[in-house]
């Protein structure tokens, strides 16, 4: 393929705005009261439910729902946030197809799973709605936690902690909380600010203070946090995104998707980012597909999503593959970035080498090459944990934590992205946090009754 | 080919399905329709004497809803027609010479004074109806004023009143049986003895669907006081038929022409009234909720059952299941079933195994071999049958009947003779082996 003469076409406000807010808008409509009546219904109430078991913060979900099928949605929300204090975001942003949905017994029964996504965000946004507090704390413990990270995991272990009754100070070194909730997700998941109301339920249980503008290597030092508090709680996510490792990913238009989706979330006018017209996404995760979609929703003409394995391979769920396709964006599997070919410092095309696996599973160049035009090039091929901090121990280029969030330091907890084995799931994360909370709060009292 | 054409008391109809006295049933327009739609027959909505009754003017229903706002029970607090007795009559003569094959038969409520009956039934007569129906069935309203179910729950007065109407009209009479009643072998033994042709059954039933939380009225609330209705609708089906299967095996009463009534909304539902004894079916709810419409799966869909079975007549298959409806005493104690779930049709949902566990018992395991696994343990099992009443799946519980060798449960071999409570040596008033 050519790279054609035409000139390079980034260009802010492709569309009106009222094509804007049409392609931002809600992903999924929630139910309205009926229609969630009629899907709890459809709800078995099985015992040991599987779905339960498919969750990582083990909401009973059985349970939700009769409460929303009762009538009493206050409840429901209740039922949810007790296991996960995220409930409301993780309703909106969970792969539910391959976690509590894909295990429903109707799913097995007849392929329809219960929308149990949908019926938590009925049940938490009710609660939104209605305003109400439903956690208490627990009395004065007496001991001071630092969390560092406003995300997912640091938030769910603040809240935990908070509410049994310790004193939490969370840091985060951007501007907002809420980490990937505010700056990653796709903006169509998560409307109306969504992210920001969810931390202001979260903090109206007390006792917890939120420090913004401060990280590990940013104003603060975990040898300092240790000094200060009772225990610390590390919940950094992930610092960087890989590089494609290829000359020329300086050129004006090799973009960090994460970034890019970063100022995306936090564009108050969606009319002002820049969009290419051809626009080329690297990677095969949900970071990869969420640029690549809402760079179509932003009006770029072709997005095509280059994928070094298989379709079987993609860390994206079917469910996302799906809405990209859905959404006109063309995705090539078995093709790896060989080369960035700019023009007067700015991109104009990118060369793919055709690959294959091997018997093993192993990736191999099958030689043949192909070249995209491209205005835009998005990396989205994964994120590195970045340590700023040599005193706690890694495993895999992550911080070693075992299954209650416990590091090599005594007094250090972690969890979410930036542990070994992190799923790279908002749920995954919620779960960590309220693990290592719990875990903390052990060793605190045991701390006490040692004097 | 089959034929659907029913023969009750010699009142023809080319179908069993009546509509019952009711609102459908109020005047010409709504029969009209009603027919046009394929009903086989209605009962004109009960007249009285003149003044007509007035209704409230707030709400006269209230519901019971399932899944999806499925209505599963309906209650009302309507009386009988509300238009001048003359009115009625009228459109009554035009109806049943217009539509001369349907049936036509027209529902009675007077005081309970033998002038009264004695001045209404001829201008019924007069009407060319095919017959009468007296409502001894509404528990509301008309109670409080010694009529309805007033005059239904007492033997003698239903037995009065029908002689009346015997005595006083050539017209086949039908009696209308409440079921707020303990036994309702009575009232059906009192019509027969005093010469009624049939009875039908059941009128509604007391009820109060609801109390709204808010108001603290119940459910319909007219200016936010509310009084008990009669309910009826799908919910109702099993009183009925139980209702219904008594009188129909009682031996007082056995052979006495019965009409159904009682949450029918199908043919399936009409052909299992039927088969307790029913000549015929009259049906409200359904029709209220669905409109005229319904019937033509009703003939359809009971045509089509009965090409399966090898039935041409409906006399085929009516009272076919009475001789199987007994006593609790005379069931077979050796009997022996223990349930079987079917390893490729079960979800695992796990309900089968939490409604034995918690509530029976103890017969289902939930794991095996470390795994989610739902089993049935015979040692335990009694064929109880509350795990396939709870089983979302249809089929994939069954009861399997064990004829022979050792009962797991009771270690003692299977005796696949019939034996019943009459004999069992448990029974202090048993009776003497022969």
């Amino acid at each position: 393929m050519a790279t054609g003469s035409a000139k390079r076409d980034v260009a802010t406000g492709r569309l009106t705005a009222r094509q804007y807010a049409e392609n931002f808008a809600d992903l999924h409509p929630p139910l309205d009261t009926h229609g969630a009546m009629v899907e709890a219904d459809r709800c078995y109430f099985c015992h040991d439910a599987p779905c339960v078991e498919a969750c990582p913060t083990d909401i009973d979900i059985p349970m939700f729902i009769r409460q929303i099928s009762t009538g009493n949605p206050l409840g429901a929300a209740e039922t949810i946030l007790r296991e996960n204090i995220m409930g409301g975001m993780c309703a909106r942003v969970c792969p539910t197809e391959t976690l509590c949905e894909e295990v429903c017994v109707r799913e097995i029964a007849d392929g329809k799973p219960v929308k149990i996504g949908l019926l938590q965000r009925h049940a938490t946004d009710a609660l939104f709605a209605d305003g109400k507090q439903v956690f208490a704390r627990a009395a004065d413990s007496g001991k001071r936690v630092a969390v560092v990270g406003a995300g997912p995991a640091g938030l769910s272990c603040a809240h935990r902690l908070a509410l049994l009754g310790h004193a939490v100070t969370v840091f985060d070194a951007r501007e907002k909380p809420a980490g990937l909730n505010e700056y990653g997700i796709a903006a169509y998941k998560t409307v109306e600010d969504f992210a920001q109301r969810e931390v202001a339920f979260i903090l109206s249980l007390g006792g917890i203070e939120v420090v913004t503008g401060k990280g590990l290597g940013s104003g603060l030092s975990l040898e300092q946090l240790r000094a200060d508090y009772d225990a610390v709680f590390l919940g950094l996510g992930l610092g960087t995104v890989r590089d494609l490792g290829l000359d020329g990913e300086e050129l004006d238009g090799v973009i960090d998707a994460v970034d890019y989706i970063s100022d995306l979330r936090q564009a108050k006018d969606l009319s002002s980012l820049p969009v290419g017209r051809r626009v080329v996404v690297i990677g095969g995760g949900m970071t990869a597909i969420d640029i690549a979609v809402q760079s179509k929703l932003l009006g770029a003409e072709e997005v095509t999503l280059v994928y070094r394995r298989g379709k079987a391979q993609m860390n994206a769920s079917v469910f996302e593959q799906d809405l990209a396709q859905t959404r006109g964006v063309k995705i090539i599997h078995f093709a790896k970035p060989s080369r960035l070919i700019g023009e007067a410092g700015a991109l104009r095309a990118i060369e793919f080498e055709r690959t294959s696996l091997d018997a093993e599973g192993r990736l191999e160049g099958a030689g043949e090459s192909f070249t995209l035009a491209a205005d835009v090039v998005f990396k989205a091929i994964g994120q590195a944990f970045v340590a700023m901090d040599d005193t706690v121990k890694l495993e895999d280029g992550r911080i070693a934590a075992d299954g209650e969030g416990r590091t090599s330091l005594p007094d250090v907890w972690a969890g979410g992205d930036c542990v070994a084995g992190g799923q790279d799931l908002t749920v995954a994360a919620v779960a960590d946090g309220k693990a290592a909370a719990v875990s903390m709060d052990r060793a605190l009292r045991a701390q006490k009754a040692k004097g | 080919m089959t034929d659907l054409r029913g023969d009750f008391l010699g009142i023809k109809s080319p179908n069993p399905f009546w509509l019952a006295s009711a609102p459908p049933t109020d005047k010409e327009y709504n029969v009209v329709r009603a027919f046009k739609a394929g009903w086989g027959g209605v009962v004109w909505k009960t007249l009285g004497e003149d003044p007509p009754i007035v209704n409230v003017n707030g709400p006269r229903y209230g519901a019971i809803y399932g899944a999806d706002r499925r209505l599963l029970g309906f209650n009302n607090i309507e009386l009988i027609t509300d238009r001048p007795l003359e009115l009625n009559l009228r459109e009554i003569k035009k109806v049943k010479r217009d539509w001369p094959d349907r049936a036509v038969v027209v529902s009675l409520m007077v005081p309970c004074e033998e002038a009264a009956w004695k001045k209404i039934l001829p201008l019924v007569e007069d009407t060319g109806a095919d017959g009468i129906e007296l409502n001894f069935g509404c528990p509301h309203g008309m109670s409080e004023r010694g009529m309805g179910a007033a005059v239904g729950q007492v033997p003698e007065y239903v037995g009065m009143v029908a002689k009346w109407c015997k005595q006083n009209s050539r017209m086949p009479v039908i009696v209308k049986l409440t079921p707020n009643i303990t036994d309702v072998r009575n009232p059906a033994r009192a019509a027969k003895e005093n010469g009624a042709d049939a009875v039908s059954l059941i009128n509604t039933i007391n009820s109060i669907v609801g109390i709204d939380l808010d108001t603290m009225a119940p459910n319909p609330a007219t200016d936010g006081k509310g009084t008990h209705g009669g309910y009826c609708g799908p919910a109702v089906k099993p009183i009925a038929l139980s209702m219904v299967s008594e009188i129909a095996r009682d031996p007082a009463t056995h052979g006495l022409p019965i009409s159904g009534i009682g949450g029918i909304s199908d043919w399936r539902d009409a052909a299992e009234f039927m088969a307790v004894g029913c000549g015929n079916v009259q049906v409200c709810t359904a029709a209220m909720v669905y409109g005229f419409r319904i019937v033509e799966d009703m003939i359809e869909g009971l045509k089509n059952w009965m090409g399966t079975k090898g039935y041409t007549r409906l006399d085929d298959f009516i009272g076919k299941a009475v001789p199987n409806l007994t006593d609790w005493q005379y069931l077979n104690l050796n009997y022996i079933v223990k349930a079987k779930i079917d390893q490729d049709l079960c979800i695992e949902c796990g309900r089968c195994h939490i409604a034995c566990e918690d509530t029976s018992h103890q017969a289902i395991t939930a794991v095996k071999d470390g795994r989610r696994h739902f089993e049935v343990i015979d040692e335990e099992c009694v064929g109880c049958n509350l795990c396939v009443s709870v089983c979302p799946v249809e089929d994939c519980i069954t009861l399997e009947r064990q004829t022979s060798g050792i009962d797991p449960r009771t270690g003692k071999p299977i005796d696949p003779a019939y034996a019943n409570w009459t004999t069992h040596p448990n029974n202090p008033s048993r009776e003497a082996a022969e």
